[in-house]
């Protein structure tokens, strides 16, 4: 139980130990601490970077989404339009066509009644005069007569 | 922890020079007959027991900081820097609490102090007569291996704290301030005479306390280790055992305390109420 020189080799010593702990162990481990803290710092932000930009992400995707919907859709009005669109102007061409067919018809029609009623009127105004003639063999002269039946064939 | 061997049997014959011979350290410059110094404070006294197991402890600190310091890791700490940064972080934030201002050299100062003292103290845990009779055996008389039985070990680390307090005193309130609180603290200026009395009273008491607690609490762990150590040795494991396992506690938080003081008691020097 003496206070000897004893005393100054540990106050040596303790100070040695001091300035040794503080550069060989303090410093780097306060250093590597803060470096810690920092990264899962950044690490959390970064993660609730990656979070917000996974929802405006999705945000956007919606956003397409829904717009390509309304694409989609005016698309197929259009198409519907177009369609009955189409089905109105074959209907419009078939009634058009249909129409133009009847009216040749009716023409060739005509023209066949015309014709078939200028052979008949020639056949009658043959056999007319063949019955005149056979009538008036005798007593009319073909001759004499030819431009009266001309003209009488021409009326009929 | 108390010694079971047949070693502390002959010690029984003889109890008092048993104590004495453990009580007695390797020394250098001491009486010849006695092994003592010649009084409470001599310094041509050297005591080499005390100083070569806290310098091997120190060392051993000085390779676990240098190895962990060196390979440090912030993303895969593993083993000793695990421990290491929970005791750096636990004393920084202490260190944090009690100063207004950071410090770079309290922190470290903290953390030494902890450790050091931490294992000077559990040099008491080795059985009480193990180093001793390796040490006889190997041809040295003497051999006191807990550092912080001795005076000298915990006045030194003491002293060197009152070393700190007045520089960052100085250093905080200049040269004449600190002379100032001496004056003036604590019944204002009129009263210096008493207030100088009281302060120095105040600030010597501190390193005094600080060492004089450590040394008291070891020296009376280690004295009773070594009365167990003189039951027959049947009757050794019960309080033996009990009394180290008490101890564990004592020594931790002897270092604890002694740390804690430190940092409070330099911390000081930046409080404005003082």
């Amino acid at each position: 139980m003496n206070v000897t020189a004893t005393l100054f080799g540990q106050m040596g010593t303790f100070l040695v130990l001091v300035l040794f702990v503080m550069k060989f162990l303090w410093r780097p481990i306060l250093d590597a601490l803060e470096d810690r803290r920092k990264r899962i710092a950044d690490g959390l932000a970064a993660a609730e970077q990656g979070h917000e930009s996974q929802a405006r992400a999705e945000e956007q995707a919606q956003e397409v989404l829904k717009e390509a919907r309304e694409q989609a859709s005016e698309i197929i009005s259009q198409a519907q339009r177009r369609g009955s669109e189409i089905v109105e102007e074959s209907k419009a061409s078939a009634r058009n066509e249909g129409e133009r067919i009847l009216v040749a018809a009716r023409a060739e029609v005509d023209q066949e009644s015309m014709r078939a009623r200028e052979a008949l009127r020639s056949e009658v105004g043959r056999i007319a005069l063949v019955g005149a003639e056979r009538l008036l063999r005798r007593e009319v002269d073909a001759d004499r007569h030819a431009e009266l039946l001309g003209q009488l064939a021409e009326e009929l | 922890m108390a010694d079971t061997s047949a070693a502390a049997q002959p010690a029984t014959d003889n109890p008092v020079e048993y104590i004495q011979h453990h009580l007695t350290n390797l020394c250098l410059g001491c009486d010849p007959e006695t092994h003592r110094a010649s009084g409470l404070i001599d310094f041509s006294v050297f005591f080499l027991d005390t100083f070569l197991v806290s310098l091997f402890l120190a060392g051993l600190i000085m390779l676990a900081a240098w190895r962990v310091g060196r390979r440090i890791d912030p993303d895969n700490p593993t083993g000793l820097q695990n421990v290491l940064e929970i005791l750096v972080e636990f004393v920084n934030g202490m260190v944090r609490d009690v100063f207004p201002k950071p410090n770079v050299l309290v922190g470290p100062l903290g953390l030494t102090i902890f450790v050091w003292v931490f294992l000077m103290n559990l040099m008491d845990l080795i059985p009480v007569d193990l180093v001793p009779w390796l040490m006889f055996e190997a041809g040295v008389p003497y051999f006191k291996v807990v550092p912080t039985t001795n005076l000298d070990a915990t006045f030194g680390l003491s002293l060197s704290i009152f070393l700190l307090i007045i520089v960052h005193n100085v250093r905080e309130r200049g040269a004449w301030g600190y002379v100032k609180t001496y004056l003036s603290h604590p019944f204002g200026i009129w009263l210096f005479p008493v207030n100088v009395a009281m302060t120095l009273i105040e600030e010597i008491a501190k390193p005094l306390s600080l060492g004089l607690r450590l040394f008291g609490n070891l020296f009376a762990g280690e004295l009773l280790f070594i009365l167990i150590a003189l039951l027959p040795f049947w009757a050794q494991f019960v309080p033996g055992g009990a009394w180290a396992i008490f101890h564990v506690l004592v020594i931790t938080l002897q270092a604890f305390i002694f740390m804690l003081l430190s940092i409070v008691y330099i911390s000081l020097a930046y409080q404005d109420d003082h």
